[in-house]
């Protein structure tokens, strides 16, 4: 348990002489939870289907669970879970027999009635797959991705076309697992979702890591100017300061007690992230592979 | 954690097996696909039965026994040939393969639970057409135990080797979309020169060459031992039944099934690597 979960060194993968990766770097810890933010087309899901032993790799050095993925045996399957996007199969199965189907691969799966009891679907496991909503899917696609007790999840976009209050509820979800101690590797197009469920965040564009840090320290976020806002008597206005709480002060002064819609924000995730893929020119890659 | 690492993992006969009832279990349930999957050799046999109602030249016996024979064979490879090779495609674009081989799951898991589905399927379907042509059109089922045995290794191999090449075919397909036309072809073509809808020995000779090298002319001709009179083997071309022959080539395509299947089986779509 010494060696982190997750290694990358070097990763390079061409498709057509075109670099969808060009040169990551990566280490995981055990327990952690990892996102990967970039736009489509910015290498992501390749190199994620890399260290899941789906693709090969051109160049660079990988260890997932200190094996590497493209030499993958069933013992390193059964210790690793991934959660797919939803697949077709068997949509005439309930709930209850899909997963106690699935259960039957794994050397010492979790009771298959408990995962779905996890994942809240307990009321609909007599319910055939066909008949389940799209985030009800979701949720048995994560019920089969951990039934295993894997050490190590992949979720890929995992709440791609949730309304919010799915969201929240598999958000939920994630955090009980990471609280178990399992390693996440996630991808998103979400802030938020990185926001709230990641320890650390690795933006990726160009097929590179343009940074890796805590998503509250992003791009300078914690230590970037705030801006303060607030309704004067001729108009709304706005300073930006290193010093907000002065500001404030001064002007609960100028007021004399509460001050007109005051607002004081820092950059969002979503400013800084923007940023960093339009410095890296990237940002406009739409369309190529990802 | 270390207990994960020393327990053994399920043989890929147990978790084979365990796919097979999922399989049977998903096609049972789809109520229309299921009726009409099986509707159709026994409406083919109903309705070529009647068109039929003649005797093959000097041997008394009613084109439609012959037919029966055929129409078994015909229905094996539908449902192993066809009916894997279009299953396994769509089981490809839909992402149950790239799922499956996510898993510790041993890769010939997979492939026992299609065979053990197909098996299965084709027995069911092989006691409704022999009971129908036992009942409309004067089959006599066998008594001789011998004739059984020769049923039981006829229909494996040819089971076998039709649902391998049926693995074997599902490579070729682009998508779902073109893949009910890649396994029509060959399935019609070699239907015609097999001896399903015809006698055998009334082909001209290059077709019954081209028949030989075939799975399906060594399936029809198997059925026919068993649920045909001797008397029939006046108009086989071989003027015998061909056991032995019958074994090889049928094992033959079974071990250049399995070979095709295990160097072009592809886990995820094209350009997914």
């Amino acid at each position: 348990m010494a060696e982190t979960a997750v290694r990358v060194r070097g990763l390079r993968k061409c498709y057509r002489d075109v670099p969808a990766v060009d040169g990551i770097d990566l280490d995981i810890a055990h327990g952690e939870v990892f996102a990967l933010l970039g736009p489509n087309g910015a290498g992501k899901t390749t190199t994620v289907e890399i260290l899941e032993g789906y693709r090969k790799r051109d160049a660079g050095e990988v260890a997932v669970l200190g094996r590497d993925p493209a030499r993958a045996d069933r013992r390193w399957r059964a210790r690793v879970g991934i959660v797919f996007q939803t697949s077709g199969e068997a949509p005439e199965l309930t709930v209850r027999e899909v997963v106690r189907h699935f259960a039957g691969y794994y050397p010492s799966p979790r009771d298959p009635d408990a995962v779905i009891a996890a994942v809240g679907l307990t009321e609909k496991a007599g319910a055939r797959v066909r008949a389940l909503s799209g985030g009800q899917r979701r949720r048995l696609d994560v019920a089969l991705g951990i039934l295993g007790s894997p050490e190590l999840i992949f979720l890929d976009e995992p709440t791609t076309g949730f309304d919010p209050e799915a969201r929240r509820r598999f958000w939920t979800l994630i955090e009980s697992l990471a609280a178990d101690g399992t390693t996440i590797l996630l991808t998103t197009h979400y802030l938020d979702e990185a926001e709230a469920l990641a320890d650390r965040v690795a933006v990726v564009a160009g097929g590179r890591i343009v940074e890796t840090n805590t998503p509250a320290a992003l791009g300078g976020r914690a230590a970037g100017t705030a801006r303060v806002s607030w309704l004067a008597d001729d108009g709304p206005r706005s300073v930006e300061t290193d010093t907000p709480a002065k500001v404030v002060a001064d002007l609960a002064a100028r007021f004399g007690g509460e001050v007109p819609e005051l607002l004081v924000t820092r950059p969002t995730l979503e400013d800084v992230y923007l940023e960093l893929i339009a410095a890296d020119g990237a940002g406009d890659r739409d369309g190529a592979r990802s | 954690m270390t207990a994960v690492r020393t327990t053994a993992l399920p043989s890929a006969w147990r978790i084979g097996l365990s796919r097979g009832g999922l399989e049977i279990r998903q096609v049972s349930r789809e109520k229309e696909a299921l009726f009409f999957t099986f509707a159709l050799p026994i409406v083919l046999l109903l309705i070529f039965g009647s068109i039929f109602d003649f005797d093959i030249d000097g041997t008394g016996i009613p084109f439609r026994q012959y037919f029966v024979a055929g129409i078994i064979a015909s229905g094996i490879m539908s449902t192993a040939f066809v009916g894997l090779g279009t299953g396994i495609t769509n089981d490809r674009d839909d992402g149950t393969l790239k799922r499956l081989a996510g898993l510790p799951m041993p890769k010939s898991a997979y492939f026992i639970g299609k065979v053990v589905m197909v098996a299965l399927g084709s027995l069911i379907e092989t006691a409704v057409l022999l009971v129908i042509g036992s009942l409309a059109y004067g089959l006599t089922l066998p008594a001789d135990p011998a004739r059984w045995l020769t049923f039981a290794w006829v229909f494996l191999l040819g089971v076998t080797a039709c649902a391998l090449l049926g693995v074997a075919i599902s490579a070729l397909p682009r998508s779902a979309r073109t893949a009910s036309a890649v396994t029509t072809l060959p399935y019609i073509c070699l239907q015609f020169i097999s001896g399903v809808f015809f006698p055998f020995g009334q082909l001209p000779g290059f077709l019954r060459t081209i028949a030989a090298f075939f799975p399906l002319k060594w399936l029809c001709q198997g059925l026919r031992s068993v649920f045909l009179p001797d008397g029939v083997l006046a108009v086989e071309p071989a003027h015998g039944w061909e056991h032995g022959r019958t074994a090889l080539v049928l094992i033959a395509w079974c071990a250049g099934g399995l070979v095709l299947c295990m160097t072009t089986f592809r886990w995820t779509r094209r350009g997914e690597e």
